[in-house]
C-alpha cells in the first residue's frame, strides 16, 4: 500500500529511482530523501535501539531526526546517516543500523577539498529571515554568502502546501549578483571568533552515479565574514510519554514536511498530540490530504484553532495527553487520558508520596487507547542557537517557548527570525529584514508568506505525568529514559552537563537536537528549580557530523606535510636509497647492495669510510648566514663558548643552551669575513634557531648590527670522509693545498670548479679525516659526480645518515634531540670544553651555576659495552644497577638512566651504545644492567669515545 | 579562528601567530649579580592572570616581527601595543 499522496510536493513524480533498503526493493523520486520514500511504502521501522533493541523509525524530516540511522552500503560504505538526510539517488543501497555504523573497508576513493571565502555578511539559513537579510545586503552592493543545508532554498516554507513563488525568484535574484555566493547542501557547522565559520559542502552524493569524478564530494568551506547573520530555524521538541519510541511515532512539523514537501502521507490514522498551535496545521493538511486525524491538546483550554478544525471535522481532545502507545513494529493505538494538572515539582519518579500515592498518579485521568498508525507529537520549538552559542554567545530560557533563546548582541553575529525564537514566518521576514537593517541595508517591501492566526499560548509540558519514566524515552538514540535522569539526580549530579554524561543524553549523532532541552525541562522538574537555573549544555562544534576525510581535504598522504628533497635526491633513488624522514627531509639512511638489509650495509658503509672513503650527502644540515658589524658579539652571546675570536677562514664547533642552560642545539661556525659568519645548525634545528636568533635580535638586542637568514637550500654540502678523503679532494679541486699543515682541521679553503664557486672546510663529525664540499645547489650533482668519478679508484662509497650515526656515536658526538631530551647541559655531554669561563656572559650561563646543575648526581654522557659483546642495546632501554642474582628486584627498581643509541659498530666488531647515565662519569669501569625483553643484560660503562680517544686519525 | 592585527601586514588569522609568553620580562642586566632564586624568577615565574595581561607575540607564518599586545585572558580581546 503506498502512502504518496495523488500529486503534490516537491518530487519529480514524472521519473522513478530504484534503491535498496535492508534487502528490499524500493522505488522514489527525485527530490525524496531515504526517509521519504521508504515512508511512502509504509515504511517506518528502520532499526532497533542500541541498547534495549527496541524497534525505531523515522521520526523527524532532517538532521535532528534521533531515530531513523542508516548505513549506506553502495556506492561507498559510509555509516550513521539519519534517512532524512540521504538524498534518494538511483543505485543506493542502505540498511538500518542498530547504533553503531561500520566504516568502509577500501581507501575512499572520493576527493575532498577546502575553499577559503571572505564576504562582508554571511547568512546561515535560507529560510524566510535568511533569504530577506541576504537579498537586501546584496542588493545594497555587499559581498554576500548564503549558505543552508537543505537541497534548496526556502527553510520552513518548503514545509507550507504551497511554496511562496517569491522564493525562487529571491534565489534567481540572488543568482544575478557577481559577489553573491549562494550554497545549498552546505551545513554551517561550526562559528568561531570574529565571524569565521566552517561549512560543510555535500557537492556529488545527490548525482548517485551521474556525479562528475573530477568534483569533489565534499568541501569545507572557510567562511570569513565581516557580520554573520544565523537563520538557522527551530528545531521541534517532542513530548515525553511511556513507549513513546515506537515507529509511527514523529515531529507534528515533520509529518507536515513530509507531506507537504515529499507528497507522503506519514499515516493514514493520526493522533497529532501537542501542546502548542503549530501541530493544528500538521492537523489540518494531513486532512485535508485523506488521513482520519485526531487532535489530542494538553491545553484545557484548547486553542481558538480548534474551531478550523471541527469546520474540517476533526476531533479535538482539549486538556488531554498521549500517556503511552501500543504497537511493536508499529505505533497501533495512542493511549490518551484526560490532563489534570501539572505534577507537582521537586519529586522525583519513583518517589512515594504520603500516603502511597504514585506521584503524578492524581493528575491523569483514565486512559483510553485511540487506534492509529501515526502519532505526531509537537511539545513547542528550540531555536536553533547553536552557531549563536558556539561564540559564547548567552542563552535566556523564555517561559513562553520551553527554550533557550539568545540574550544578547554579539559583536560581528546576529541571529534572527526562528533561531531568535520568532516563529511565525511574517515574524520571520520581519525579523530577517531587521537584521538586515542592523547592518545597514534596507530589505523594502516585504513579499507575502502564509498568515498564521495570532496564536494562543503553548503549554510547557516536558513528559507526560508517569510513576518510573522506565519507558520515558528523552534521547532515543542512546536508549536514555527519564528514569535514567532520575538515577542521575538520585546519585547527587545536579548540572545538566553532569547529568548529560552519567545518561548519555545529547552524546549521539544528533547532539541532543530534540532531546537537550527535554532534559534540561525534566532536571529542573525534578529537583523543583527554575529552568533557567539549570541551563542547557554547552552548544560545541559541529553542528552536525563531519567526517574526517572532509576535514582532512587534500592534506593528506603525501601532501599531509611538505616532503623537503636535497638537490640530489634523483640520484639517491637511482642508487637504491632508503630514506629516512627527518624533519620534513628526505634523507638516505643507506644504500643497500644487493639483498643487504640494513644491518650489513650499515657495517660495510662504517668500514669503507673508516678504511677508504665515503661520502655523504649533508645538505639538509641547518646553514644559516649572519652578517653585520656585530655579528661576533651577538654569536658570543648565543654560543657557550667564544665565536668573535675565530679567525676569518676558520671554523669551530659551538653549542647554543636556552637561558635554563639545557643544550637546545649545536653545529659548527664558519667565519667566512669579520662581518660574515655561516651558522650550521642540526637539521630539525634550522627554522627553530633562526627563529630563536631573530627573537633575541628582535626583543633584547635590537642595538647590534646583524641580520641572518636561511640559506639551507642554496648551498648544498658533502662531506668527503675517510683516510682516503685527502686524494679525492686533491683529485677534485686542485688548486687546493691539501696538505696536513697547509690545509689544517678546521680551516676554510674557496676555490672554484669549472668557474663554480667551491667552499672546503675541514670538519669532522666521524673522528676520520674530513672535508665538507659546499656548493650552490644548483650545480651540487655536477661536483657529487666529480666526487665519486675521482674516489672511484679508492672505493668512495655513498653513505647513509645510519651510518652517520654510528660513526659519529663511536666517538661518542652526542646528536641533540636523540642524547638531548630538554634536561641536559653541555657538562652533562662532556662539552663542558666548549663552555667559556672567560666571557662575561651568554644565553644559560647563570643556570650553570644553580646548584642542580652542579649536582654530581647529574646523568651524564657514557658509553655502554655489552659484555656478552653481541647484545644490541635498544634506544630508550633503561639502566638499572647491577642485579647480583641476575634479576631485577621489587619495585621501585634502581633506576640510573637509559640508553640513548645503540648500534652494531664494524671499527670495534661489537655492539655498543651511548647513555645518559646518573653520575656516570665518576661510575665508568662498572658494570649495570640493560633489561631487553625479559632478560638483564650486564653491560660496562665506558668514556663516551670509544674509537680513536686520541685523535690520531683527524688529520689522516 | 581569531583575527590577529599584525601592527606590520594587518589582519591575520591566529595560525600564523606564535606565542611569546609575557612581555616586559627583561633579561637581567647582570645575570652573575642575581640569587639563585632571583634568577629562577626571570627562567621560570610567569604571571597567570585572569583579564589583561601584556604579551610578546611573533608574526612567524608571516613577516617575522615580533610585537606586545595586550590580551584579555577571559574575552580573548587583543590589542596590538607594538
Amino acid at each position: 500500500m503506498t502512502f504518496r499522496t495523488a500529486a503534490g510536493g516537491r518530487i519529480d513524480r514524472g521519473r522513478t529511482l530504484t534503491f535498496t533498503f535492508d534487502g528490499q526493493t524500493f522505488t522514489g523520486h527525485p527530490g525524496d530523501t531515504l526517509a521519504s520514500a521508504l515512508l511512502a511504502a509504509g515504511r517506518h521501522a528502520i532499526a532497533t535501539s542500541v541498547k534495549l533493541g527496541r524497534p525505531r523509525g523515522i521520526t523527524a524530516a532532517w538532521a535532528e531526526d534521533s531515530g531513523g540511522l542508516v548505513q549506506i552500503e553502495e556506492p561507498f560504505a559510509e555509516p550513521m546517516l539519519p534517512a532524512a538526510t540521504v538524498e534518494l539517488y538511483d543505485g543506493l543501497v542502505a540498511s538500518g543500523l542498530p547504533g553503531q555504523g561500520r566504516l568502509a573497508d577500501g581507501p575512499d576513493p572520493a576527493r575532498y577539498d577546502a575553499k577559503h571565502h571572505h564576504v562582508d555578511v554571511l547568512v546561515v539559513g535560507a529560510g524566510p529571515a535568511g533569504l530577506i537579510a541576504a537579498l537586501a545586503a546584496a542588493r545594497g552592493g555587499a559581498r554576500v554568502a548564503l549558505v543552508d543545508e537543505q537541497s534548496e532554498a526556502g527553510g520552513a516554507l518548503l514545509s507550507e502546501r504551497e511554496t511562496p513563488e517569491w522564493v525562487a525568484a529571491a534565489v534567481a535574484e540572488l543568482a544575478g549578483y557577481p559577489d553573491v555566493l549562494h550554497l545549498q547542501r552546505t551545513t554551517a557547522f561550526g562559528s568561531y571568533d570574529d565571524g569565521f565559520v566552517l561549512a560543510l559542502e555535500r557537492r556529488t552524493d545527490h548525482l548517485g552515479a551521474a556525479a562528475p569524478p573530477t568534483v569533489s564530494r565534499q568541501r569545507v568551506w572557510r567562511l570569513r565574514a565581516r557580520s554573520v547573520v544565523v537563520a538557522t530555524g527551530a528545531h521541534e521538541r517532542p513530548v515525553v510519554f511511556s513507549d513513546n519510541d515506537r515507529p509511527g511515532i514523529l515531529l507534528a512539523g515533520a509529518a507536515r514536511t513530509f507531506l507537504n514537501r515529499y507528497g507522503v502521507l506519514p499515516g493514514r490514522e493520526v493522533v497529532v498530540f501537542t501542546t502548542n498551535d503549530s501541530a493544528y496545521d500538521a492537523a489540518l493538511d494531513l486532512h485535508r490530504a485523506g488521513a482520519r486525524v485526531h487532535l489530542v491538546d494538553a491545553r484545557a483550554a484548547g486553542s481558538p484553532r480548534a474551531a478550523e478544525c471541527a469546520a474540517a471535522g476533526i476531533p479535538v481532545l482539549a486538556g488531554a495527553v498521549v500517556t503511552g502507545t501500543r504497537g511493536v513494529e508499529r505505533v497501533t493505538h495512542a493511549l490518551v487520558a484526560p490532563y489534570l494538572g501539572r505534577e507537582p515539582a521537586g519529586r522525583e519518579p519513583g518517589g512515594r508520596e504520603p500516603g502511597g500515592r504514585q506521584p503524578g498518579g492524581g493528575e491523569l485521568g483514565a486512559d483510553e487507547p485511540l487506534p492509529c498508525d501515526a502519532l505526531l507529537v509537537s511539545g513547542g520549538w528550540n531555536p536553533a542557537v547553536h552557531l549563536f552559542s558556539q561564540v559564547r554567545g548567552r542563552l535566556r530560557y523564555d517561559e513562553s517557548l520551553g527554550a533557550f533563546r539568545p540574550d544578547e548582541e554579539l559583536d560581528g553575529l546576529t541571529v534572527a527570525g526562528a533561531a531568535a525564537g520568532i516563529l511565525d514566518p511574517a515574524g520571520c521576514l520581519a525579523d530577517g529584514a531587521r537584521a538586515a537593517a542592523s547592518l545597514g541595508f534596507d530589505a523594502g517591501a516585504l513579499p507575502p508568506v502564509p498568515a498564521r492566526g495570532a496564536p494562543a499560548a503553548p503549554l510547557v509540558l516536558w513528559r507526560v505525568p508517569d510513576a518510573t519514566g522506565a519507558t520515558q524515552f528523552v534521547d532515543l538514540q542512546r536508549d536514555a529514559t527519564v528514569a535514567d535522569i532520575a538515577r542521575a539526580l538520585g546519585a547527587g549530579l545536579r548540572s545538566v552537563e553532569h547529568v548529560k554524561r552519567y545518561t548519555t543524553i545529547g552524546t549521539a549523532h544528533d547532539q541532543g537536537k530534540t532531546s537537550g532541552v527535554v532534559a534540561s525541562g525534566i532536571v529542573a522538574e525534578l529537583l523543583g528549580v527554575p529552568v533557567q537555573d539549570t541551563g542547557v549544555t554547552t552548544f560545541r562544534p559541529p553542528y552536525t557530523p563531519v567526517a574526517f576525510a572532509a576535514l582532512a581535504g587534500r592534506d593528506r598522504g603525501r601532501l599531509f606535510d611538505p616532503e623537503r628533497y636535497t638537490a640530489l635526491h634523483d640520484w639517491h633513488v637511482a642508487a637504491g636509497a632508503v630514506f629516512e624522514d627527518v624533519g620534513q627531509w628526505k634523507r638516505p639512511r643507506y644504500y643497500p647492495r644487493d639483498g643487504e638489509d640494513m644491518t650489513t650495509a650499515v657495517l660495510r658503509e662504517c668500514a669503507a669510510v673508516r678504511t677508504g672513503v665515503g661520502v655523504i650527502d649533508g645538505s639538509t644540515l641547518g646553514k644559516i648566514d649572519v652578517q653585520g658589524p656585530d655579528a661576533g658579539a651577538f654569536l658570543d652571546l648565543l654560543y657557550t663558548n667564544v665565536m668573535s675570536s675565530l679567525p676569518p677562514g676558520t671554523v669551530r664547533y659551538g653549542v647554543l643552551c636556552g637561558v635554563d642552560g639545557m643544550v637546545i642545539d649545536d653545529g659548527t661556525v664558519l667565519r667566512l669575513a669579520e662581518e660574515h659568519f655561516l651558522v650550521l645548525t642540526t637539521t630539525g634545528g634550522a627554522a627553530k634557531i633562526l627563529d630563536w636568533m631573530e627573537e633575541w635580535l628582535q626583543t633584547e638586542w635590537p642595538h647590534l648590527r646583524v641580520r641572518c637568514t636561511s640559506v639551507t637550500e642554496q648551498w648544498s654540502t658533502f662531506p668527503v670522509v675517510g683516510p682516503r678523503s685527502r686524494d679525492v679532494v686533491a683529485a677534485v679541486f686542485p688548486a687546493v693545498d691539501v696538505a696536513r699543515e697547509a690545509f689544517p682541521f678546521m680551516a676554510i679553503r674557496e676555490t672554484t670548479l669549472g668557474g663554480v664557486p667551491i667552499r672546503l672546510a675541514r670538519i669532522s663529525f666521524s673522528g676520520e679525516l674530513a672535508y665538507e664540499v659546499y656548493v650552490n645547489s644548483w650545480y651540487a650533482a655536477a661536483v657529487w659526480e666529480r666526487l665519486l668519478r675521482a674516489g672511484a679508484g679508492y672505493g668512495i662509497t655513498p653513505y647513509g645518515t645510519e651510518t652517520m650515526h654510528v660513526l659519529r656515536a663511536e666517538k661518542g658526538y652526542p646528536i641533540i634531540g636523540q642524547e638531548t631530551d630538554g634536561t641536559v647541559t653541555p657538562h652533562d655531554l662532556g662539552l663542558g670544553w666548549a663552555v667559556s669561563t672567560k666571557k662575561a656572559d651568554f644565553l644559560g650561563k647563570r643556570s650553570f651555576a644553580r646548584a642542580a646543575n652542579l649536582d654530581p648526581q647529574r646523568k651524564q654522557l657514557v658509553g655502554l659495552l655489552p659484555t656478552d659483546r653481541e647484545t644490541l642495546l635498544p634506544e630508550g632501554s633503561q639502566v638499572v644497577a647491577y642485579c647480583p642474582d641476575g634479576r631485577l628486584p621489587a619495585p621501585p627498581v634502581p633506576m640510573l638512566g637509559h640508553v640513548t643509541s645503540g648500534y652494531r659498530s664494524a671499527e670495534l666488531g661489537r655492539p655498543f651504545a651511548l647513555a645518559l647515565v646518573k653520575g656516570g662519569r665518576a661510575r665508568i669501569g662498572q658494570t649495570v644492567h640493560v633489561p631487553v625483553g625479559d632478560i638483564l643484560v650486564p653491560a660496562e660503562i665506558t668514556g663516551p669515545v670509544l674509537v680513536d680517544p686520541e685523535g690520531a686519525r683527524r688529520d689522516g | 579562528m581569531q583575527l590577529i592585527e599584525c601592527p606590520w601586514c594587518g589582519p591575520r588569522e591566529e595560525a600564523e601567530f606564535s606565542y611569546g609568553g609575557q612581555a616586559g620580562v627583561a633579561y637581567p642586566a647582570d645575570p652573575a649579580a642575581l640569587s639563585d632564586v632571583e634568577w629562577a624568577h626571570y627562567v621560570f615565574f610567569r604571571d597567570n592572570p585572569k583579564g589583561r595581561f601584556a604579551e610578546r607575540w611573533s608574526h612567524s607564518a608571516g613577516c617575522r616581527r615580533w610585537f606586545r599586545a595586550v590580551r584579555d585572558t577571559v574575552t580573548y580581546t587583543f590589542e596590538v601595543t607594538g
